[in-house]
């Protein structure tokens, strides 16, 4: 991350078309997050947010267009390279996603087995400090997904997501059923992981105040691609209806009275 | 590890983790330099591990980061552990060369404080075993608990739709006769046809040793309508409607709809519970009784083929063969079997919690235990029936 300019351009995403049979979500969709930025995702339900995310992650594929991350293409990559840069990115899924079958410290060294030769010993203290970075008590590293809260799930997923020190990080709701106080941590977990870990983070959300909170740059999805990207007074600024509705309405200003 | 380098590719050049120790003046200079990044971290961590623990004759400690081209989260925690091992063994450490980022990390790991166990202690084998059968048995007795107190539910159920029909619902009644009675004709049908069949064919080979393959008649209708017709028929509508009675309940359950019928003031016992207990128990004996014929026919083919039996006299050797009471066993423990497949795959649903998983997990449980249960409920009648002489 040293020599990495902050500010060059991280995920580049150019012309891209996704259709469910005929059902169009995007169409000519273009999207450049520069490194070192948290960008937000805005968009009305069904306008193909997590689409774009799960589109990006490569899980599924583009009917037409390009997706350049890291500036590979992914889908032209051999499979050993794809693989091996996957590794660069973390990825927090709305529930968490924990592999049930293993508790949560196991769930954090699942990477560590799989792809580097790690001792036990130094596997384990490694997630104990992801465990305590993602903002978890630290005996939570022996329960299992299935006995923790909502939100523990999700910032154990977070602490998965950061098990190799990702360049990217992905996030999928994060802050979607935490209560405001439980959000409000996590939203501050963000920007300090940002700043500590150097991370681009890439955060698809519906909250207002994690926008207001975290983000650099808004890219708003309408229309089947994106209208405007730009800081949250270019949003305010906008004459766009929806943009307009979306930042000036009853809640957008408690949000906004709230900074 | 050969695709390694190319996880920094584009970034700096890839040289390996390393580090120089020397001490001088009883100082002890860690010089680190190179790629410190997870990948290349185990053989490093392994020697500071054991560097730390007898760092000699000096006093005082400086750690050099400089040289460092890549330094994450793993670097940090390596390096800030090897930091407070020292200062236990009365080191004083001191940090060199510590870029603004570097800082940052170590700061934020050093405010983690000591990483805590990740893993549970373990626990020795034979207080596994004995904690294992002990908790078996608690669950055992608990459910058996909640199984009498849900049968005795559906009694109650039942008396009260007795007292007052019109609670009786008659459409969900009718739906559940069809999914699980007629709608499982096609497979009871063929595999009683094809048993039947076999019983017959291997029947009659043995038979045969003996010159006495005209008794094969007998073995068919005597073993089809006492037994065999209605275990394989419960067995398979277990293994079909039992389940699917867990599955639908139990993912009721889950997305809360049995809550949101309480609420609504709909019973689901009413609902849910007595129409498919009252429509496999009278659907149960429908099929056990077209299962017998069809295993008679299927054994009726063969004996047709083997022993060039016409069919008059086929039937002719079966009523003679069997009374009513053969038949009548055979039916009268139909309605019970049907009772126990539909109670236990209902209990089984209503006892999901809120997981997915746990629909899968309650409905292999109940089909597992209501054949078990079936196969019982066989042999207490076998006994039954030998002690009243029929």
């Amino acid at each position: 991350m040293s020599t990495s300019r902050k500010g060059e351009p991280i995920i580049e995403v150019e012309g891209l078309d996704t259709r469910f049979g005929d059902n169009v979500v995007h169409e000519n969709l273009d999207l450049t997050v520069k490194r070192g930025e948290i960008i937000g995702i805005v968009g009305g339900s069904g306008t193909g947010k997590s689409v774009l995310l799960r589109t990006i992650l490569g899980l599924k594929r583009p009917d037409a267009g390009r997706i350049r991350v890291f500036g590979l293409d992914f889908s032209t990559l051999p499979e050993a390279e794809r693989r091996l840069n996957e590794q660069r990115w973390g990825v927090l899924f709305q529930d968490g996603a924990l592999f049930s079958a293993l508790t949560v410290a196991e769930n954090i060294q699942v990477p560590y087995r799989e792809h580097l030769d790690l001792s036990q010993e130094l596997m384990d203290e490694l997630a104990a400090v992801k465990i305590a970075m993602a903002g978890l008590r630290p005996t939570a590293g022996t329960l299992y997904p299935s006995e923790l809260s909502g939100g523990m799930r999700k910032r154990a997923g977070l602490a998965r997501a950061l098990a190799l020190d990702p360049e990217i990080l992905f996030l999928d709701e994060p802050t979607a059923g935490l209560d405001p106080i439980g959000a409000a941590a996590f939203d501050e977990l963000i920007n300090d992981l940002k700043e500590t870990l150097g991370l681009t983070v890439f955060l698809v959300t519906h909250d207002l105040d994690t926008l207001h909170a975290t983000c650099d740059r808004i890219a708003v999805l309408a229309e089947k691609h994106v209208i405007l990207v730009g800081t949250i007074d270019d949003m305010l600024r906008s004459s766009h209806p929806w943009i307009h509705e979306y930042f000036h309405g009853p809640r957008a200003r408690a949000a906004l009275a709230g900074k | 590890m050969a695709g390694l380098s190319s996880r920094e590719a584009g970034n700096e050049a890839a040289e390996p983790a390393s580090y120089r120790a020397g001490i001088e003046n009883r100082v002890l200079r860690l010089e680190a330099a190179g790629n410190w990044s997870i990948v290349h971290l185990n053989k490093v961590d392994g020697e500071l591990r054991r560097l730390v623990a007898s760092p000699g004759e000096a006093n005082r400690a400086v750690i050099g980061l400089s040289a460092v081209s890549r330094f994450d989260t793993a670097a940090a925690a390596i390096i800030s552990r090897t930091a407070a091992r020292l200062e236990e063994q009365g080191l004083r450490v001191e940090f060199e060369g510590v870029s603004e980022a570097q800082h940052l990390l170590l700061d934020k790991v050093g405010s983690l404080g000591e990483p805590e166990p990740v893993r549970r202690p373990p626990v020795p084998a034979y207080l596994q075993i004995l904690g294992k059968i002990g908790e078996t048995l608690l669950a055992m007795a608990a459910e058996a608990r909640a199984m009498l107190g849900f049968v005795g539910a559906v009694i109650v159920t039942v008396g009260r739709t007795i007292a007052n029909p019109r609670r009786f619902r008659l459409v969900p009644f009718v739906h559940h006769m069809e999914k699980s009675g007629f709608d499982a004709l096609p497979l009871v049908c063929l595999l009683t046809f094809l048993i039947g069949a076999v019983v017959a064919q291997q029947g009659a080979v043995q038979l045969r040793q003996f010159g006495a393959e005209v008794f094969t008649v007998n073995l068919i209708a005597i073993i089809f309508l006492r037994e065999v017709g209605l275990l394989l028929t419960a067995i398979i509508v277990a293994g079909r409607s039992g389940s699917a009675f867990t599955a639908e309940i139990g993912s009721m359950k889950m997305r809360e709809e049995i809550d949101a019928m309480r609420t609504l003031g709909l019973d689901p016992m009413d609902m849910l519970i007595l129409p498919r207990v009252a429509a496999l128990t009278v659907t149960l004996p429908l099929l056990t009784f077209i299962a017998d014929v069809m295993g008679l026919v299927g054994g009726g083919l063969v004996v047709f083929f083997m022993l060039d039996m016409s069919p008059g006299v086929y039937i002719t050797r079966v009523q003679e063969a069997v009374g009513f009471w053969t038949f009548g066993v055979g039916l009268v423990k139909a309605p019970f079997m049907a009772a126990v497949i539909a109670l236990v795959g209902c209990r089984a649903g209503l006892a999901v919690t809120g997981s997915a998983e746990s629909v899968g997990a309650m409905t292999t449980s109940s089909v597992v235990r209501s054949i078990f249960l079936v196969i019982i409920l066989d042999a207490l009648f076998a006994m039954f029936f030998t002690a009243v002489d029929i």
